[in-house]
C-alpha cells in the first residue's frame, strides 16, 4: 500500500471510530444523553482519537527512519569489493541503485552488482510498506476497540479529549524552539566539520578568501582559502552605507510623523513607508543592479571616479531604503510612548518645538530608538538579495564604496546553490559563515529586543 | 525695584528676543529634514515602481508575425504516415522556413537565408506541431498563423533598438529591418497580447518564456505553507496566551519566538538544507521542502499577531463563557476563537505574503532550477516566482529586462491583492470592544 493511502485509510478508519463511539455512548444510554458524563461527540473524537493517534505516531516515525535503515541494511550486503571503496564512490553506487528502483534508469549500464543490490532494495521497500500497513491498521484496530469498550455513562471522555488538545497545543508551541535548536544544531554540526579541516584562527583572521579552488580536489592547495575578513569588511561597509542612509531618513521622518504631521498626512504617509517593508528584497535587488548601479556609475564617470559595476554603494544605498520603514516604525512607536507630560513641562519653560523634541523627548526615546537601530543593523546583516543581484562576488577587503565588495550572505548563497558535495570544506565553509551570521543577529537582536523591552517598562512606570 | 534692576530683565527678554530668529530658523529647518526625510522616501518609492512599470509593461505585449503555412506533408517529410509518432517527430521547422521564403522570393543566399529564419521565434514550429497533433486534418490545407516574432525583433517593434545606429551597433542588421518594415508595411507583423507569458514555463528564448510554472510553484509553496502555519500557529497563540503558566519555560518560548521572527531568512534556508534535504532525504527543488521552510519562517509573524488577536478578546467573555459551565477548551472553541479569528486570518494573509516575496531561503534548497514544465505536485522540481524573477535579472538579453519588470509587477499585484484582503477582513469582521 501506497504511504498516502495507508494515511487515507486511517483518517477513514478514524471517521468511522468517531461514529462508533458516538453511536455506542447514546445506546449505553439508551438515547438520553443527559445521563452521560460527557457529550456524545466528546466520546466520539475519544475512541476517534484512539484509533488514529498511536498508529499515526507508528507511520510518522516509520516514514522518517524506513530510508535509513533500508539503505544501511543494503549497504551491510553489499559485496566487500564494493563496500570497501571510498565513501563517495559508495555513496554513488547507493544512488544508483535508489534511481534503479525508482526510475528503472542509470546513467552508465548496469552491472550485476547493481542489479543485485536493486532488487534487495526493492524487496526491502515492498517488505517494509507491507509490515508498515499491517502494523498500523492493527494499532489502528486496537486502539478503536479498546476505547470503544471503554465508553460508559460515567466515562470521562471530555476530559481525555481536552488533554489531547492541550497536548496538541503545547507540542505546536515547542516547535519554535524546536526551529531554534535545529537552526543551532544544524549549523553548528557543519561548522564543526569545517573547523576540522580548517583552522578556526585561519577562518576568522584570514584576509584571503578563494573557496573556488577547492573544486579541484587532486590539485596541491585544494582546500582553498577561507579567510573572512574581506567578506566581514564587504559586510560591514554595505550595512554601514544603508544606515547612513536610513538612520536620518527614518528617524526624521519617525520624528515628523509623530510630532507634526496632522492625522491626516500620518494616516496617509504611515501606510506609505509600510509599503517600502512589504516589497520583496528580489525587486529591490533587481531594481539596484539594473537600475541604481549604472545610475551611480554613470554618474561617477561623469565626474571623472571609476567606479565598478557592482559597487557597494548601489547595493547599500538601495537596502538603506529598504531598511527605513523598520527604523520609523519603531521609532514612531517610542516616540509616541514618552509621556506628553515631558513636552509640556519643556514648552513651559518656553522651548520651540524642534528644541523639545531634540532635547527633551529624543534623549527621553533614546534607548528604544537604538533598540530600533540595532534591529535595522541585523536586517541589513542578514539581508540577502539585495547583495546577491547587486553585489559583487569579489572578496575585496577595501573601504572604499565605490569598489565592488561580497558579503557573507552573498558567499553563502554563491557557496551552497548549484551542484555540490557535502563534504567539501566548500560547502561547509557555507553553514561556518551561517553559524557566524546567526550568532551576530542573534546577539544583535537579544540586546535591540531588551533594550526596547526595558525602555517600555521604565517609560510606562 | 531698582533702575539697574528693571535694565537687567528687559535686558533678558532681549537676548530672548535677539535668539528667537536663529531659534525660529532652527524649527523651520527641523521640519524641513523631517518633510525632506519623507519626500526622499516616498519619491524612492514612485521611482522604483514607475521605473519597474515603465520597463515591464511591455511584456504583456509581444510581436507576432503572420505566416501563410501551407501544410505539406512532402515538406514536413511525413509521406502517407499520419500516424502520432510520425506527426510528433515531423519537420515544423521546415514549414515555417518554406513560408518565409515563400514571403520573400528574392532571399536567395544561404546567409540571408539563414538570418530571414531567425525573424520568427524557434516556438514557432512548436505551435505549429501542437496544432497538426490536435488536427492531422490540418495537413494539405492552407492558412494563416500568426507566431511569436523573435525577440530581437520583439524589441524593435517595442523600440528598445534603435533602427538609426550603424549598424554594428545593433544586434539586427539592416536587411533584417528592412524584411520587418516590409512586413509592417503589409501588417503582417503586430504586437498583440502576449499569453504565451501567462501560459508557458521558463524558456531559453525570451519570446517563450514565461510565468506559469513560477506561479504554480508558488502556490504549491503558499499551499503546504499555509495548511501548516495557520493551525501550528493558531495552536501556539491559543497555548501561550489561554493556557501558559507564567514561568521559564512561557519565557523561554516568547523571548525564542521574537528571535526568530529577525533571524535572517537564509539561515532559515540553511536549516532547510540540513534537515529536510540531507537529513530527511526530502526530494530538492519541490515546492514541499519550500513551503515547509516559509512555514518556519512565518510562523513568528502569525504567532505574534494571533497573539495580539487573542489579548482583544474581552475577559468578560470567557468569564460568562466559564460562568454557564463551559469547560476552558469548550470557551476557548465556542467564544475566544471566533472573536480573534479575524484579526488571526489578517496576520496570516500577512506573513504569506510575506512568503510569497521570499527568495533566498528557496535558493538554498535547490528552487533556482530551470523550470519548462508546469509543477503539479507538491514533488515535482519547480521554481516560485521571486526565484524566477532572480533568474531572468540574471540574463543578458534585453528581453529579459522586460520579462522580469513584467514578472515584479505580477508579483506586486499578488503582494497588493493580498494586502488589501488583509485589510478588507480587518474591516468587515473585527469588532471594537
Amino acid at each position: 500500500m501506497q504511504p498516502t493511502t495507508l494515511l487515507l485509510v486511517l483518517i477513514v478508519m478514524a471517521f468511522i471510530a468517531y461514529q462508533m463511539g458516538f453511536r455506542r455512548s447514546l445506546a449505553v444510554v439508551s438515547g438520553k444523553a443527559k445521563q452521560l458524563h460527557s457529550l456524545p461527540l466528546y466520546h466520539g473524537f475519544f475512541v476517534a482519537l484512539a484509533a488514529f493517534i498511536p498508529a499515526f505516531l507508528v507511520f510518522s516515525l516509520w516514514q522518517i527512519l524506513e530510508n535509513t535503515v533500508i539503505t544501511n541494511m543494503v549497504l551491510n550486503a553489499l559485496p566487500d569489493e564494493i563496500s570497501s571503496k571510498a565513501q563517495g564512490d559508495v555513496n554513488l553506487f547507493v544512488s544508483q541503485i535508489k534511481n534503479l528502483v525508482d526510475n528503472g534508469i542509470t546513467a552508465d549500464g548496469i552491472s550485476p552488482q547493481l542489479q543485485q543490490a536493486a532488487n534487495y532494495y526493492a524487496a526491502l521497500q515492498s517488505e517494509s510498506a507491507a509490515w508498515l500497513s499491517r502494523t498500523t491498521i492493527a494499532l489502528s484496530l486496537a486502539g478503536l476497540f479498546i476505547a470503544w469498550r471503554s465508553v460508559k455513562r460515567e466515562a470521562r471522555t471530555r476530559n481525555w479529549v481536552e488533554k489531547a488538545v492541550i497536548g496538541f497545543l503545547i507540542a505546536c508551541s515547542s516547535i519554535a524552539i524546536l526551529t531554534t535548536l535545529g537552526i543551532v544544531l544544524s549549523v553548528l554540526f557543519e561548522s564543526v566539520r569545517f573547523f576540522g579541516q580548517v583552522p578556526f584562527s585561519d577562518f576568522m583572521f584570514g584576509t584571503e578568501w578563494s573557496p573556488q579552488t577547492a573544486l579541484r580536489a587532486d590539485q596541491v592547495g585544494s582546500s582553498g582559502s577561507f579567510g573572512a575578513i574581506p567578506l566581514f569588511a564587504g559586510t560591514l561597509l554595505i550595512s554601514f552605507i544603508a544606515m547612513v542612509v536610513a538612520i536620518p531618513v527614518g528617524l526624521m521622518s519617525a520624528i515628523y510623523l509623530s510630532e507634526y504631521a496632522s492625522l491626516k498626512v500620518r494616516s496617509m504617509v504611515k501606510p506609505l513607508l509600510e509599503i517600502l517593508a512589504g516589497i520583496p528584497t528580489v525587486v529591490y535587488g533587481f531594481f539596484a543592479a539594473l537600475t541604481v548601479a549604472p545610475l551611480i556609475r554613470g554618474f561617477g564617470s561623469a565626474i571623472g571616479l571609476d567606479v565598478a559595476s557592482e559597487s557597494a554603494l548601489a547595493a547599500g544605498l538601495v537596502m538603506g531604503i529598504m531598511i527605513i520603514p523598520f527604523i520609523s516604525s519603531l521609532s514612531d512607536d517610542v516616540i509616541n510612548a514618552v509621556p506628553q507630560s515631558m513636552r509640556d513641562g519643556a514648552y513651559a519653560l518656553g522651548a520651540t518645538k524642534s528644541e523639545t523634541v531634540r532635547k527633551v523627548v529624543f534623549p527621553a526615546a533614546l534607548p528604544g530608538v537604538i533598540g530600533g537601530i540595532l534591529l535595522g543593523v541585523s536586517r541589513a546583516i542578514g539581508e540577502t538579495m539585495i547583495v546577491v543581484m547587486a553585489a559583487g562576488l569579489a572578496a575585496n577587503l577595501t573601504l572604499n564604496p565605490l569598489e565592488a565588495v561580497t558579503t557573507v550572505t552573498v558567499q553563502i548563497v554563491t557557496l551552497l546553490t548549484g551542484d555540490q558535495e557535502f563534504d567539501s570544506a566548500k560547502t561547509l565553509a557555507a553553514f561556518a559563515l551561517g553559524l557566524l551570521l546567526f550568532v551576530t543577529t542573534l546577539i544583535l537582536n537579544v540586546i535591540a529586543l531588551y533594550v526596547v523591552r526595558k525602555y517600555r517598562e521604565e517609560i510606562l512606570v | 525695584m531698582t533702575r539697574k534692576a528693571i535694565s537687567q530683565r528687559l535686558r533678558t527678554i532681549d537676548i530672548v528676543n535677539a535668539s528667537m530668529r536663529r531659534r525660529n530658523a532652527a524649527e523651520k529647518r527641523f521640519q524641513i529634514y523631517g518633510k525632506l526625510a519623507i519626500a526622499a522616501a516616498m519619491l524612492f518609492l514612485i521611482f522604483m515602481f514607475g521605473n519597474i512599470i515603465y520597463k515591464g509593461h511591455t511584456a504583456f505585449v509581444q510581436a507576432f508575425v503572420a505566416l501563410d503555412i501551407s501544410f505539406d506533408a512532402q515538406v514536413l517529410g511525413l509521406g502517407d504516415r499520419r500516424d502520432k509518432k510520425s506527426l510528433a517527430s515531423a519537420d515544423y521547422a521546415a514549414l515555417v522556413k518554406a513560408a518565409l521564403r515563400q514571403q520573400f522570393p528574392d532571399v536567395t543566399k544561404r546567409k540571408a537565408k539563414r538570418k530571414l529564419y531567425k525573424l520568427v521565434s524557434s516556438g514557432a514550429s512548436y505551435q505549429l506541431a501542437d496544432m497538426v497533433k490536435n488536427n492531422p486534418d490540418l495537413i494539405g490545407t492552407q492558412a494563416r498563423v500568426w507566431v511569436p516574432a523573435d525577440d530581437e525583433i520583439d524589441m524593435l517593434l517595442k523600440g528598445y533598438i534603435d533602427r538609426k545606429l550603424p549598424e554594428s551597433e545593433r544586434r539586427l542588421s539592416d536587411q533584417q529591418i528592412s524584411w520587418v518594415e516590409t512586413l509592417e508595411a503589409k501588417e503582417l507583423i503586430e504586437t498583440r497580447f502576449n499569453f504565451n507569458f501567462f501560459t508557458h514555463g521558463d524558456s531559453r528564448d525570451a519570446e517563450l518564456a514565461g510565468i506559469l510554472a513560477a506561479l504554480s510553484g508558488s502556490f504549491l509553496t503558499l499551499l503546504v505553507t499555509l495548511t501548516l502555519a495557520f493551525p501550528i500557529a493558531v495552536a501556539t497563540a491559543i497555548y501561550l496566551e489561554e493556557f501558559a503558566p507564567k514561568n521559564k519555560w512561557t519565557d523561554i518560548i516568547e523571548v525564542n519566538i521574537n528571535n526568530l521572527a529577525a533571524v535572517p531568512s537564509i539561515v532559515f534556508g540553511l536549516l532547510g538544507l540540513a534537515l529536510f534535504i540531507n537529513w530527511f532525504q526530502f526530494p530538492r527543488s519541490a515546492p514541499l521542502v519550500g513551503g515547509l521552510v516559509l512555514t518556519l519562517m512565518t510562523l513568528p509573524t502569525i504567532i505574534i499577531s494571533s497573539r495580539a488577536a487573542l489579548k482583544t478578546v474581552p475577559n468578560a467573555i470567557r468569564q460568562a463563557a466559564l460562568g454557564i459551565g463551559a469547560s476552558k477548551v469548550q470557551m476557548i472553541r465556542h467564544h475566544v476563537l471566533p472573536l480573534a479569528l479575524p484579526g488571526m486570518l489578517t496576520g496570516t494573509i500577512i506573513g504569506m505574503a510575506q512568503a510569497l516575496g521570499e527568495t533566498a531561503p528557496l535558493l538554498m534548497i535547490g528552487m533556482v532550477a530551470f523550470i519548462v514544465d508546469v509543477p503539479t505536485s507538491i514533488v515535482d522540481p519547480s521554481t516560485v516566482l521571486p526565484v524566477q524573477i532572480f533568474l531572468w535579472a540574471d540574463s543578458p538579453e534585453r528581453a529579459f529586462v522586460e520579462k522580469t519588470s513584467g514578472a515584479i509587477m505580477v508579483l506586486l499585484a499578488f503582494l497588493i491583492a493580498m494586502n488589501a484582503m488583509a485589510v478588507a477582513v480587518r474591516k468587515k469582521l473585527e469588532r471594537r470592544w
